[in-house]
């Protein structure tokens, strides 16, 4: 299992902090915790506002994070999905951090909120075809 | 003559390898491939590089190209250079993204260092650069005994000191082992002299009794301490301490906040600059000769011919029209997570590496005490408390002890989702967080907490993250890729090494982009 942390962390500097705080997962060493978090806006102001920020309208500097307000490309869900599953360039990969019902759920807030209005709602069996 | 100047000489005459061989028969290069100052012999003839980014890569870079005699110079997206070799002062403002402003308001002389904090004894090319850049080390406690191991969980949410845990977990597992061994179960593993020999060990490592028990006694009380300490004359008497049941301390899973301070990366010496991380840019900058690094400069578009690269920028400053610099060579140290929204001529595998890259989530967190109860109320000097807490754990200060009635500690050092959920709040929140989880280890934070400052790595408009996050498929699969020369330019920095977010891995990465660089123009 710490060898799969590893590859997930993938960095040597952060096994160690891992191995160090991995009693927090009460189910024994070396397993890596998800998010806690349940529900679409929990979700959304748990993980995505550090980015996507409180309001979708994304950032920059550098570089940017893209605003998920008004997004048009939010109309397909299956982009969405696999972005938040796989993760896509500067975006980190979710899957591995989240359950189906919580991609679902989080997708779904972002798609009815921010002046997105999709009303074909994700199913976690959907995330479950994605992954 | 010096052994320094006996290795340089070697080196000289019969190639570097050969110097390697010197220094290791005479018991100095240790395990790292770095071998002293990197020497780029034979004139560039006026050629000229182009870095981007004033990081340690970029610095470093900046420092090796421009005394090897290329016309360098160096573009910085912020109104400073060091990068994520950063200390964050009072009077210092923090500007995230999404507009949220942080005004540190620390007393002087105190820091946090929310980037890199600590260094190990075997990152060697960082250590050179520190000792030729005159920049002065102290020791930072990675492995305090009087530091506690914290689980919300186990001993009613009670923390339990370092010496407790790491002083039963070793008697318990020698007991254990003992037993197996007296009872010949190990018969088929060890033979008769080694099991005599290991039942020696255990008793003298486990602190265990004749009869190979770990149990209360004076010799387990001077390994995991005392219930009264032993005093003079008249006064006090010892009072020794019981130990944790076997069950009681697996189950706490307090075992689990040994390891660190016991992997390569954490062993003991760990190094500090005095003063706080960004004397290192520092050093690095006042070795530079003035103007070489343009501060204020957002990349915007890379192109490149066979003849050299032409990089668009903006100055975020003063705005105005888009500007060119040019040169025939480029180091490019901007991170990938930025690097992936610059248009780029460069080839598909170079792009696809880039692209391939995320960064990890990180979250520090320095708090400023109106006094030093760490070590007044609980003697603890310096080190890491650990605890399941979002906050992950908590550092002491390693200097100042007994000076100061103030004190800065790091109130946070998390990644993965703690580090997220972290990140995604304001720095209020964030703030309130620490001090309600670090109350839980020491109640005094309710009423000594004055000030802090918190970053959240993924809000940092310079580099959009911590570090770059390789799985080692995708290191199979891109690495190579990322580091190899395209056309007139090369990547350096953590993320294009195998030290990940350490500041050895930026150092070694752009000292080997320079060596490929500099072979390439010699022979071109």
């Amino acid at each position: 299992m710490m060898k799969k942390i590893v590859a997930i962390t993938g960095s040597l500097l952060i096994a160690g902090l891992f191995s160090s705080t991995a009693f927090a997962q009460g189910s024994g060493a070396g397993r890596f915790r998800g998010f806690e978090e349940q529900g679409g806006e929990a979700l959304y102001k748990g993980i995505c506002q550090g980015c996507h920020m409180p309001n979708a309208q994304g950032a920059v500097g550098a570089g940017m994070y893209p605003a998920l307000a008004k997004n048009p490309k939010l109309e397909v869900a299956g982009y969405p999905i696999a972005v938040v599953v796989n993760g896509q360039k500067a975006m980190p990969a979710f899957g591995s951090m989240l359950s189906d019902q919580q991609i679902a759920d989080v997708i779904n807030y972002v798609r009815t909120h921010f002046g997105n209005n999709y009303k074909d709602a994700v199913k976690p069996a959907d995330v479950k075809a994605a992954r | 003559m010096s052994r320094r100047s006996l290795f340089k000489m070697i080196g000289m005459a019969a190639g570097s390898a050969a110097m390697y061989q010197a220094m290791t028969d005479l018991g100095f290069a240790g395990e790292s491939g770095y071998s002293g100052p990197v020497n780029l012999q034979g004139d560039p003839k006026g050629a000229s590089v182009l870095i981007l980014g004033a990081g340690l890569a970029g610095l470093t870079a900046a420092l090796e190209l421009s005394r090897a005699g290329y016309k360098v110079q160096v573009l910085e997206y912020q109104h400073k250079a060091g990068g994520r070799n950063i200390s964050i002062r009072g009077g210092d403002t923090v500007n995230e993204l999404g507009g949220f402003t942080q005004h540190c308001q620390f007393d002087p002389g105190f820091y946090v260092n929310p980037g890199p904090m600590r260094i190990p004894y075997h990152h060697v090319a960082l250590l050179d650069y520190c000792k030729r850049l005159n920049v002065v080390l102290e020791s930072f406690s990675i492995i305090n005994y009087n530091a506690m191991i914290h689980n919300t969980k186990a001993f009613g949410g009670k923390p339990r000191r370092y010496r407790e845990v790491e002083s039963d977990f070793r008697g318990h597992v020698s007991e254990l082992l003992a037993k197996c061994t007296s009872q010949g179960k190990l018969d088929q593993a060890v033979t008769k002299d080694d099991a005599d020999m290991l039942m020696t060990a255990l008793r003298s490592w486990g602190a265990l009794d004749k009869n190979y028990e770990y149990k209360k006694s004076g010799n387990v009380s001077n390994h995991r301490g005392y219930d009264v300490d032993p005093g003079g004359g008249l006064s006090w008497q010892p009072t020794d301490s019981e130990p944790m049941t076997m069950s009681e301390l697996l189950q706490s899973q307090l075992w689990s906040g040994l390891l660190t301070g016991h992997e390569y990366e954490y062993q003991m010496t760990m190094f500090q600059p005095v003063g706080g991380m960004d004397r290192i840019s520092a050093g690095f900058v006042r070795a530079l000769p003035p103007d070489m690094i343009k501060y204020n400069c957002k990349v915007t578009e890379v192109k490149q011919d066979a003849k050299g690269v032409a990089v668009s920028y903006v100055d975020t400053q003063k705005g105005g029209a888009v500007q060119t610099a040019t040169a025939n060579w480029c180091v490019n140290t901007i991170p990938t997570t930025i690097l992936s929204q610059v248009p780029m001529q460069i080839g598909a595998p170079l792009k696809n590496a880039i692209n391939s890259l995320s960064y990890s989530a990180g979250f520090k967190a320095g708090l400023q005490m109106k006094r030093r109860w760490w070590e007044d109320d609980y003697r603890i000097y310096g080190g890491i408390s650990y605890t399941d807490q979002p906050i992950a754990l908590i550092s002491y200060p390693s200097t100042q002890y007994m000076t100061e009635k103030k004190g800065v500690i790091l109130g946070a050092y998390t990644f993965g989702p703690h580090a997220f959920e972290l990140t995604s709040m304001t720095p209020e929140e964030r703030m309130a967080k620490c001090i309600e989880y670090g109350a839980n280890i020491h109640p005094e934070y309710r009423t000594e907490f004055e000030t802090g400052v918190s970053v959240g790595w993924h809000r940092m408009p310079f580099t959009l993250g911590c570090f770059a996050q390789w799985s080692e498929d995708n290191r199979a699969k891109n690495y190579d890729a990322l580091c190899a020369i395209d056309g007139r330019m090369v990547l350096a920095g953590e993320h294009a090494s195998h030290l990940g977010a350490w500041q050895e891995g930026a150092i070694v990465s752009a000292l080997d982009a320079i060596k490929r660089l500099h072979q390439r123009v010699m022979t071109a």
